[in-house]
């Protein structure tokens, strides 16, 4: 298994307060309640806690970015990428991802994460998002050609990745004149691309087309179980047989020294009055165009205030359910085994520390996970086969598979 | 959809195939012709407002690409490709001596055609037009509003929009809005609604033209309108009391009677 750490970088001394007499934390929430001296602080806090990460035994630091809002920290994901390639000697660097359609050059991507995987010795693995819709808003760029936007700086960062230049670029989006860029990844022949996502299926046939593996965020074991039905399918119709290496799993898990301390600290997870992005204006977070026209009749009932947003469950229920995970090892490494036995990840990120949970203890979080939690997990992994891309040795992409055998035509 | 019109009103629909396109045209009324351009919202069926001016011109509503029952165009980028398919259905349609009546992004839409053809129309009327940016403040960003709030900001008068649309409207009705706001961000997403080149194009128009706006419109600033006259060689302004951006909903017959008497 590949075991990473994460966290959203939460800007936890906003002025809770304002947020709720604004009615919204995200997008129009004014940035006059960011404190610079309290980011000062906890972005060098964050790197603390990485480098930690690494000495206590992780795999992979997982990394995002978002905009406009107090929820994630990150404005640019490869500033910490880039940081992480000098500062950690033997982590996989895994933003998770650059949101492609908010590039208005991709080939400059493509330069930043060849630098990125130089430096860091070819550590890094390069996730790919689409953004959410409210950071189309906040960047300026068009919600209504999302997904061609990321279809097409996709293939264009693979395409200076592997295909010595000159070339010329002349898509429908992305108009390049000379894409030669004197910075190529050292991993061969590109480092392995990780799609993260939520919800939204087209991306989860569109990764599984592409023999990437799917990252579900936080979704429900139910939810992920449907996830991996879909990506199944459609990895078996393109001509391979799909298992763990195609599978990550990002999950809320809060560990400490006793079992009311680590409860305490994971109902942070739901810091933003309840949620963990915070509350926004629906056609904020589903700009017109942005989202799949099959969701658009029960979309425009909720943008209208007829129906309500869906909110998160209660704490309770998400403990319940097992989408947040809290306690002492012993008791967290006993449900992240139904967690391994049910959704079968070969790659799996422990989203440890969120909201106003304090360095310190975000620091003992990540020695339990490191050393207590994760070697047990470990040992679940190979007694139930959980390969991780590396350990499965899959290729890094469709294009470069030799096994293919796809489904006969039907007649 | 809801509409104003009464039900036995005297105006045939039917399809017209332009630029690859299925477009849906509405007619109805005698005279020379009028081709009307609607609203971002969409086009509200056979309105008042176009029962009325039918009495004096023969009125010719084309729906935009992309909007109501026209086929959208996924090539489409900008609201100059709108005024060149519509430019292409007054061919096709075999309309001489035109005028056009923009409606809000409409007469964003027949700014760019006068532009592009300034020899071509007998009058212009345009009413709250987007497609010029003001100096000061900025035409309503409808991406940050819902839909049923952006329809509201259009309105002077908010008891209306429960006459109009119903004070909870249908979800088929949300949905076209959501539709067409879509539509509208694939074609003037960036510069939002305006067109920087516009007003240095429209030196060259011929047709006298006349600039209508609501004295209370929250879409378009009211400077706009100075703009327009402006940038038009022959242009005067009517400002409509007690009235919104959507001043032939609002404000149907008066707006009709200004039309009319322009176009006579």
């Amino acid at each position: 298994m590949h075991l990473m750490y994460f966290t959203e970088q939460p800007m936890s001394t906003y002025s809770e307060d304002a947020g709720r007499e604004f009615g919204a934390t995200a997008l129009m929430f004014s940035n006059r309640h960011f404190n610079s001296e309290d980011g000062s602080r906890l972005y060098n806090e964050r790197i603390e806690e990485y480098q930690y990460a690494e000495e206590m035994g992780v795999d992979g630091i997982m990394l995002n970015e978002h905009h406009n809002a107090p929820f994630c920290m990150q404005a640019k994901t490869n500033i910490f990428c880039s940081i992480l390639a000098a500062v950690t000697k033997r982590v996989k660097i895994v933003p998770l991802g650059n949101p492609l359609p908010l590039a208005e050059n991709p080939v400059r991507l493509a330069e930043e994460l060849a630098m990125i995987d130089m430096i860091s010795k070819g550590r890094l693995v390069s996730g790919f998002v689409r953004g959410g819709g409210q950071e189309q808003l906040a960047t300026g760029v068009n919600p209504a050609y999302n997904r061609e936007r990321f279809e097409e700086a996709h293939d264009l960062i693979v395409k200076a990745w592997t295909t010595p230049g000159p070339f010329r670029w002349e898509g429908n989006h992305y108009h390049n004149r000379v894409v030669n860029p004197w910075a190529v990844p050292l991993q061969r022949p590109h480092p392995r691309i990780w799609i993260p996502g939520v919800i939204s299926k087209e991306t989860v046939i569109w990764a599984a087309e592409h023999r990437y593996p799917y990252v579900c965020l936080n979704t429900t074991v139910e939810g992920t179980q449907k996830i991996w039905a879909l990506y199944d399918d459609a990895a078996r119709r393109v001509g391979y047989q799909p298992g763990p290496e195609n599978r990550g799993y990002l999950l809320r898990v809060h560990v400490a020294d006793s079992h009311e301390k680590a409860e305490r600290n994971a109902r942070e997870f739901l810091w933003m009055s309840g949620e963990f992005t915070g509350l926004a204006h629906p056609v904020w977070s589903n700009p017109a165009g942005y989202g799949s026209p099959n969701n658009r009749r029960a979309f425009v009932e909720v943008a209208a205030g007829r129906k309500l947003n869906p909110r998160a469950a209660p704490y309770e229920v998400q403990r319940q359910n097992l989408s947040i995970i809290a306690g002492t090892p012993d008791e967290v490494i006993k449900d992240l085994r139904v967690i391994m036995e049910a959704t079968r990840p070969g790659i799996f990120a422990f989203w440890g520390n969120d909201g106003h949970v304090s360095h310190e203890d975000s620091m003992s979080c990540i020695r339990l996970i490191g050393q207590e939690v994760m070697p047990a997990v470990r040992e679940i992994g190979k007694e139930l086969g959980l390969n991780s891309p590396w350990e499965a040795d899959a290729p890094v992409s469709i294009a470069y598979s030799n096994d293919l055998q796809p489904m006969a035509a039907a007649d | 959809m809801t509409t104003t019109a009464p039900a036995n009103a005297a105006h045939t629909e039917d399809f017209i195939e332009v630029a690859g396109l299925k477009l849906h045209v509405l007619r109805g009324g005698n005279g020379k012709p009028a081709l009307v351009l609607h609203h971002d919202l969409g086009n509200t069926g056979w309105t008042e407002f176009y029962q009325a001016l039918a009495g004096s011109s023969a009125i010719v509503v084309p729906e935009h690409p992309g909007y109501g029952q026209s086929e959208r165009p996924q090539w489409m980028r900008s609201v100059r490709d709108i005024a060149a398919v519509h430019q292409w259905a007054i061919q096709a349609l075999g309309l001489k001596d035109v005028a056009l009546v923009g409606l809000g992004f409409g007469g964003w839409i027949a700014a760019e055609m006068a532009s592009l053809a300034p020899a071509d129309f007998r009058r212009l009327v345009l009413v709250g037009a987007m497609g010029i940016q003001p100096r000061e403040g900025e035409i309503l960003d409808q991406a940050l509003y819902n839909h049923i709030a952006y329809v509201r900001a259009g309105l002077h008068d908010q008891a209306l929009f429960d006459t109009l649309f119903g004070a909870d409207p249908e979800t088929d009705q949300l949905e076209a809005w959501e539709i067409h706001r879509d539509m509208t961000f694939r074609i003037a997403w960036k510069p939002y609604m305006f067109n920087p080149t516009l007003p240095h194009l429209l030196g060259g128009v011929q047709a006298p033209a006349l600039l209508v706006w609501g004295d209370d419109d929250q879409i378009v600033p009211r400077e706009c309108a100075d703009l327009y006259a402006q940038a038009l060689p022959n242009a005067r302004i009517e400002l409509v009391r007690d009235c919104g951006h959507l001043v032939d909903l609002e404000k149907p017959r008066e707006l009709a009677k200004l039309v009319s008497e322009f176009l006579a």
